[in-house]
């Protein structure tokens, strides 16, 4: 691998910037892996790399059907933070940021994590006390989250409208000041070039059609427009796809996917200071390194492959975002898009074994799962390596919902997140 | 990529789907709630019903991609629950019909 540095910049630049290589290969598919990642998201690619790097397991494949990044990883909103309401979730998002804040250095590749804070704004007497439940419960497990009075939300956000005549006045914030966002398309390139320089082939335009399975029920491989490829381990780790790829193996799952979206606006001096987030009128606001405001929108109703959505959704935030911050009423919005999101009916994401053997599925982060990028891909890594969950990621198994064991985000949050 | 084919029975990309409410006709989304995966049984006995079952009944659901029948009701109009069957690939409508009826 081709290390990146302040050094290599400088010769690189004697020469005219000529001699930099492509980030990672672009291989046929073997005959045969001993394991296979399915989707090509940071997910997927980063349990290649830490099946790779943490237990030695290098002769990897990650399929992807279009460009990797190019699901929900380069369509997201890129909000990073772990202050969730219970202790498994906690455990798990925190498990995840902690992992941020080293990876640029692992991976020699900026990822542009940045640790701003991100701010979520309360409404009402629910959201307060909700929020408050929140930071107590995070504070028990170790994870940064405190309480603010409007002024103190202001001076942290001063684009923040909290003038108490508004529609929905802003009554406290809670804010967690590591929490923050990174760069979606680097973190994907990251992987992929940590996990290529390990003997990982990345194989993009490779769609899985069909998986393979013994007279015993064990997955032998899959089908894919690429030809059949084997392996003994599969892991799935296709986002809004999850149910047609764990159709393809017989399994039902406990998901719905529906649309999500995002928009930016024309790039502007940094104004946005932070990233802050309301529940209750649904916006979700921060601005790129590049100058754009990035606005993340809701859901639409219905589930839908479509990899786009309604134009009421974001008029919705729009409106929202006009009310928080006046300020923006005259910006432009530039791009707006969709990602398909696949969701549980917790809002928990599920990490583990599955009924069949030798088939472990990485899935249901939803709306949210971004965040969880190193912890998930660590994890998934460990629990294909090991043949058995983490402690981490046990609760988060596919059995909780017939054990009426659910880790219930959902009611926690009460509104996707 | 392949692109997408034209979305829903409106014109334009990026208007919302326009639904036919079997009791009041075409009208537009927001007047609407979505209900969710249609055809899914309560059994009528749920005591008899082993927990695979029953789990699968609260939590389980096909989220196909192609034709899927859901629910919906007229929330700002009649009021009423019906079904529709769409393309969750093209978010094509192909029809609606009233509770009790069979998908067409
Ligand atoms: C608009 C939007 C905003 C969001 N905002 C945030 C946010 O602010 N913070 C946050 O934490 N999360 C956010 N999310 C959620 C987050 O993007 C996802 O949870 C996360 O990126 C999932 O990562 P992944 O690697 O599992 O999935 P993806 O990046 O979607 O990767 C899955 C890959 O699998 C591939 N695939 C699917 N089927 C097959 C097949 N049959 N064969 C081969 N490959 C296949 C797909 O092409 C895709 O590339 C947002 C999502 C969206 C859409
Ligand atoms: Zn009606």
């Amino acid at each position: 691998m081709q290390r990146y540095s302040a050094l290599a910049l400088i010769k690189q630049s004697l020469n005219g910037h000529k001699g930099w290589k492509p980030q990672w290969r672009d291989p046929e598919p073997k005959q045969s892996y001993d394991a296979i990642i399915i989707g090509g998201g940071g997910h997927g690619l980063g349990a290649a790399y830490y099946l790779a790097k943490k237990h030695g397991i290098r002769n990897v494949a990650v399929l992807e059907k279009g460009w990797i990044g190019g699901g929900n990883t380069g369509r997201n909103t890129t909000i990073i933070r772990s202050n969730y309401l219970f202790d498994e979730s906690a455990a798990l998002y925190d498990h995840a940021l902690k992992m941020w804040e080293g990876l640029s250095q692992d991976l020699n590749y900026n990822v542009m994590f940045s640790q701003r804070g991100v701010l979520m704004v309360a409404h009402n007497v629910h959201d307060e006390q909700s929020f408050r439940r929140h930071v107590y419960a995070n504070r028990l497990n170790g994870v940064d989250n405190e309480w603010l009075t409007p002024e103190q939300a202001k001076a942290f956000c001063p684009p923040l409208n909290i003038a108490p005549g508004m529609r929905h006045a802003v009554t406290g914030a809670a804010l967690q000041r590591r929490a923050g966002t990174a760069r979606h398309d680097a973190v994907a390139w990251g992987y992929a070039r940590a996990a290529d320089a390990l003997g990982v082939d990345i194989i993009q335009n490779c769609e899985v059609t069909g998986i393979d399975r013994d007279a015993a029920g064990h997955v032998t491989g899959v089908r894919t427009t690429r030809g059949r490829i084997g392996a003994r381990k599969i892991g799935v780790s296709a986002a809004g796809s999850t149910s047609l790829v764990m159709e393809m193996a017989g399994l039902r799952m406990p998901l719905e996917s529906y649309p999500l979206q995002a928009l930016v606006s024309e790039p502007v001096k940094p104004i946005f200071p932070c990233v802050v987030m309301s529940n209750t009128i649904h916006a979700y606001i921060s601005q790129s390194d590049k100058g754009e405001l990035v606005i993340g929108a809701g859901t639409d109703a219905y589930v839908s492959y479509s990899q786009r959505g309604a134009l009421h959704i974001p008029m919705h935030t729009l409106e929202a975002i006009c009310e928080l911050f006046p300020i923006f009423r005259r910006m432009r919005m530039m791009r707006n898009w969709g990602g398909i999101v696949d969701v549980t009916p917790d809002r928990s994401p599920i990490l583990g074994k599955t009924p069949v053997p030798g088939l472990y599925v990485n899935c249901g982060w939803g709306t949210g799962g971004f965040k969880a990028t190193p912890g998930a891909a660590d994890l998934l890594a460990y629990t294909i390596a090991k043949d058995e969950p983490h402690p981490i990621n046990a609760p988060f198994n596919l059995e909780r919902f017939g054990a009426g064991q659910l880790i219930d985000e959902a009611a926690a949050a009460a509104v996707a997140h | 990529m392949k692109l997408l084919p034209p979305r829903s029975p409106i014109k334009g990309s990026q208007e919302m789907l326009l639904i036919p409410c079997p009791y009041c006709g075409n009208r537009p989304e927001i007047e609407f709630a979505y209900g969710g995966e249609a055809h899914v049984v309560r059994a009528a006995a749920p005591r008899t019903v082993d927990d695979t079952a029953w789990t699968e009944f609260l939590y389980f659901r096909k989220n196909p991609r192609g034709d899927h029948a859901e629910r919906w009701r007229h929330a700002y109009g009649c009021g009423r629950f019906f079904n529709v069957k769409r393309n969750t690939y093209t978010d094509q409508i192909e029809a609606s019909y009233r509770i009790g009826e069979t998908l067409p």
